[in-house]
């Protein structure tokens, strides 16, 4: 499995990058790596973070005023 | 599918239009391959009657045109007339706030957006327009989407893009003019009525003594209730886990409601139209006064996956089972226009029927507003606005299809209206024998024993017949059967999307409301203000509950009656988004390019009037609202009761909901000609002037580098890799899992 040049080697590297795009995909369209974008931000700047439950709090709050329209 | 769109040999889109003279051998072989698989697709379905034919043909002359239409014509819109500048920052890059304004990667970016453009339009849309046959929807919902639909929703999402962001009425008025911007407003708002009820229509008819469907479907709100409370307590933020948590529960939803329909609570939940308008009419008001987070938002990420999911599960098993072609090219119905499924003739009718799938005013309000606050750069509204419109447009090409592969006297028996089917298999049988299918009274009885619904007769609204479309497809491609499961999941992910539209809608139609009473009153404005919360989602609910009332207990056939002013509402709201291009391109200079949005805008315009004209003064009262109300007036002063009718509270209503049909269809009709108008005094002065200033926002340099399409090219690479190492450590919206 760990042969890079082995056909099956590159089946399995295949397979575990189109699963770390699904996943990557998937957390960004649903919004929940907007977290890791935050600690990221406030490491970079060095505040300290709030609490998760704050977070999300925030951001729902924020969709509160923004309506999504959803088409026919 | 977007397997088709990525070939972009061209390369160079950052730098702007392509590299001119020199093409490589291998795009200029790849695109003439393209362009033969789908000529030779489109002559086999031009030329081959009275055969069987694979409804792979359609497919695949769908997406070569696709791919082509994106390539070739996408491009030239993109560069040559809009002359999009990736050295100029979006609104996202400049604004951004992390709430609306928000750069977001391009495929995510294109996931939103198709997920609020699609919807149950170009699903049910094609599956009336197959009584037309399946020739005049696959032109149409092809030729459209390229020269038309997939052009507005690109020039918008532009425009809006330049202008900050602006909704389509705010742009109206600032460029077009006051009177104008009113009468779009207006318009924006009652075709939104219209088609919130004309939604909830569909739903009523797939559920309407339908146990199974109403247990599932009923069921989705405790799940995504629990979803919402999961989000906000549980588990913070966990979208991924609450998802597939709530996935899991809706299946196991559908699974369980075959399990209760022989029970008492099967009975129980054996509703009648009428209960469930009520039903309906109070979850919109519900949904739009409790806080987005408990419903709203867990019940879209359960829809969206649902829709996502189906329409890749419905591309792979139309290629695994490769269903053969029912219908016939083209019906007498299309030349004769005495179709049982819709009233009227081929043109303008099933340009109005097949509502979203091929142009869609809807999607306007969508590429304004919303989308162009998240764009990266300027080139990717080509991926996003074009794009997303073609895969829309791939949405109907599969619908088409699902009703064209089932027994077409069960198409009939299925969508004809009771009036005419007379409501049990045995009259149904020898309804469609007379239309001339060999279609017996055993095969209705045991084409709903299959999917195990107590009878499939006038299941009107198109999502039925979808359903049993898509459960033939499913369980061919899957093998073993389970036609009512898949019966019922179809149904179940129809109604879900729906609901999700009527709840988002009614949310959006308040906040408008809000917004408009708020510029004479300003507390009703605030939309945090609870009493004023309520009134206006009471007002709108109201409104789009009294026309699906109407629409529900309409003697001649609820869908019938509507859904041709829904069609004509949604395709005069396109009307008035492509005036808006025409306007802004000939206002920018560009008036030997307006040709682009000016040729779909006539030709939309030419459909609506005739239609509406149709609609308001045929002679023909299978046609004309008023006409038909007269004849019925006729008769009710001679004391006859006229069929369907049976009584003369029946005659009394078929009277009253046709005038009113008649004058909604005449109010649109003339908004939109308002509109039309003074453009055209706008589009005057701009040429006699060689251009006018518009509200376009001047430029910013940007500082962002990304791809423009789907895939980067190498060129794209480096520019990003240089990037990169200039500006240090990425933004974390990285390509890392590409290189």
């Amino acid at each position: 499995m760990t042969a890079v040049d082995s056909p099956a080697g590159a089946v399995w590297t295949a397979t575990v990058r189109a699963w770390r795009g699904l996943h990557w995909y998937l957390k960004e369209f649903t919004g929940e790596a907007r977290w890791d974008d935050y600690l990221r931000d406030c490491a970079e700047h060095g505040h300290a973070p709030m609490s998760r439950y704050e977070f999300e709090r925030a951001r729902s709050d924020a969709a509160e005023k923004n309506p999504v329209s959803r088409c026919c | 599918m977007s397997g088709t769109i990525t070939t972009d040999a061209g390369g160079s889109s950052a730098a702007g239009p392509a590299t001119g003279g020199r093409r490589s051998v291998k795009s200029v072989l790849i695109w003439t391959a393209v362009a033969i698989v789908g000529a030779v697709c489109w002559t086999v379905l031009a030329l081959v009657r009275g055969e069987t034919v694979s409804a792979l043909w359609i497919l695949f002359a769908a997406l070569c045109s696709y791919a082509i239409g994106y390539r070739f014509y996408a491009r030239f819109i993109t560069y040559k007339v809009l002359r999009v500048d990736d050295n100029r920052a979006t609104p996202a890059e400049r604004l951004e706030n992390g709430v609306d304004f928000d750069v977001t990667d391009r495929r995510v970016l294109f996931g939103h957006h198709f997920a609020a453009i699609a919807g149950a339009g170009p699903l049910v849309g094609p599956v009336l327009a197959a009584q037309m046959g399946y020739l005049p929807g696959t032109i149409w919902i092809v030729v459209g989407v390229i020269f038309a639909g997939a052009v507005q929703d690109l020039t918008v999402l532009f425009f809006s893009m330049r202008r900050n962001g602006k909704s389509l009425g705010q742009m109206v008025r600032e460029e077009i003019g006051m009177v104008g911007g009113v009468a779009a407003l207006i318009a924006v708002f009652a075709i939104m009525i219209i088609i919130l009820a004309v939604l909830a229509l569909i739903v009523v008819n797939a559920l309407a003594e339908s146990p199974w469907g109403v247990f599932s479907i009923g069921l989705t709100i405790p799940i995504a209730l629990f979803m919402g409370v999961y989000l906000r307590r549980l588990r913070p933020g966990r979208v991924l886990e609450a998802t597939a948590i709530g996935v899991a529960l809706l299946l196991l939803a559908i699974v369980s409601g075959g399990w209760i329909q022989d029970t008492g609570l099967g009975d129980a939940l054996t509703l009648s139209k009428e209960w469930l308008v009520l039903a309906l009419v109070v979850y919109g008001f519900v949904a739009s006064v409790l806080p987005v987070w408990l419903l709203l938002t867990p019940r879209d990420y359960l829809s969206t996956f649902m829709k996502i999911g189906v329409i890749v599960l419905l591309a792979i098993s139309l290629i695994v089972a490769r269903p053969v072609l029912q219908a016939e090219a083209v019906t007498d119905f299309a030349k004769e226009g005495t179709g049982p499924v819709f009233a009227g003739s081929l043109f303008p009718f099933v340009f109005i029927t097949i509502a979203c799938g091929a142009l869609s005013g809807f999607h306007a309000l969508i590429s304004s507003g919303t989308t162009p606050k998240m764009v990266a750069k300027e080139s990717q509204v080509r991926l996003i606005g074009y794009g997303g419109m073609l895969m829309e447009s791939f949405v109907a090409i599969s619908a088409l299809i699902a009703a064209c592969v089932i027994d077409q006297g069960l198409y009939f028996a299925m969508n004809s209206p009771a009036g005419a089917t007379g409501g049990t298999v045995e009259s149904a049988a020898a309804f469609v024998q007379g239309l001339g299918f060999d279609t017996t009274s055993q095969d209705l009885a045991a084409a709903s024993a299959a999917v195990q619904e107590d009878s499939l007769v006038s299941r009107t609204g198109g999502a039925p017949a979808l359903a049993v479309g898509l459960a033939q497809v499913f369980s061919q491609a899957f093998g073993g059967g389970g036609q009512a499961f898949w019966y019922h999941f179809a149904l179940m992910f129809e109604a879900l999307f729906i609901l999700t539209a009527v709840d988002a809608g009614t949310r959006v139609g308040r906040f408008m409301l809000q917004d408009t009473i708020g510029n004479v009153w300003k507390r009703f404005g605030d939309l945090s203000w609870r009493p004023g919360n309520i009134i206006a989602s009471a007002v709108v609910v109201a409104l789009w509950g009294s026309v699906l009332y109407i629409g529900v207990t309409d003697p001649l056939g609820g869908v019938n009656q509507l859904f041709p002013l829904f069609g004509i509402a949604n395709q005069l709201l396109a009307a008035i988004a492509l005036t808006l291009g025409t306007v802004l391109l000939v206002k920018h200079g560009k008036l030997r390019y307006a040709w682009v949005t000016a040729i779909p805008l006539a030709w939309d315009l030419v459909v609506t009037m005739t239609a509406s004209f149709q609609k308001i003064f045929s002679g023909d009262p299978r046609v004309g609202y008023f006409t038909q109300a007269n004849v019925y007036r006729d008769a009710q002063n001679a004391r006859e009761v006229l069929a369907p009718a049976q009584d003369q509270g029946q005659m009394d209503q078929i009277i009253f909901n046709s005038t009113l049909n008649g004058v909604l269809q005449a109010f649109f009709a003339l908004l939109v000609l308002v509109v039309a108008v003074h453009a055209a005094l706008v589009i005057a002065r701009a040429i006699r002037a060689n251009g006018l200033p518009t509200t376009e926002e001047p430029p910013v340099p940007s500082r962002i580098v990304e791809p423009a399409g789907l895939f980067p090219t190498a060129e794209e690479k480096r520019a990003m890799a240089e990037n990169e190492r200039l500006v240090g450590a990425g933004t974390g919206r990285s390509e890392a899992e590409e290189q």
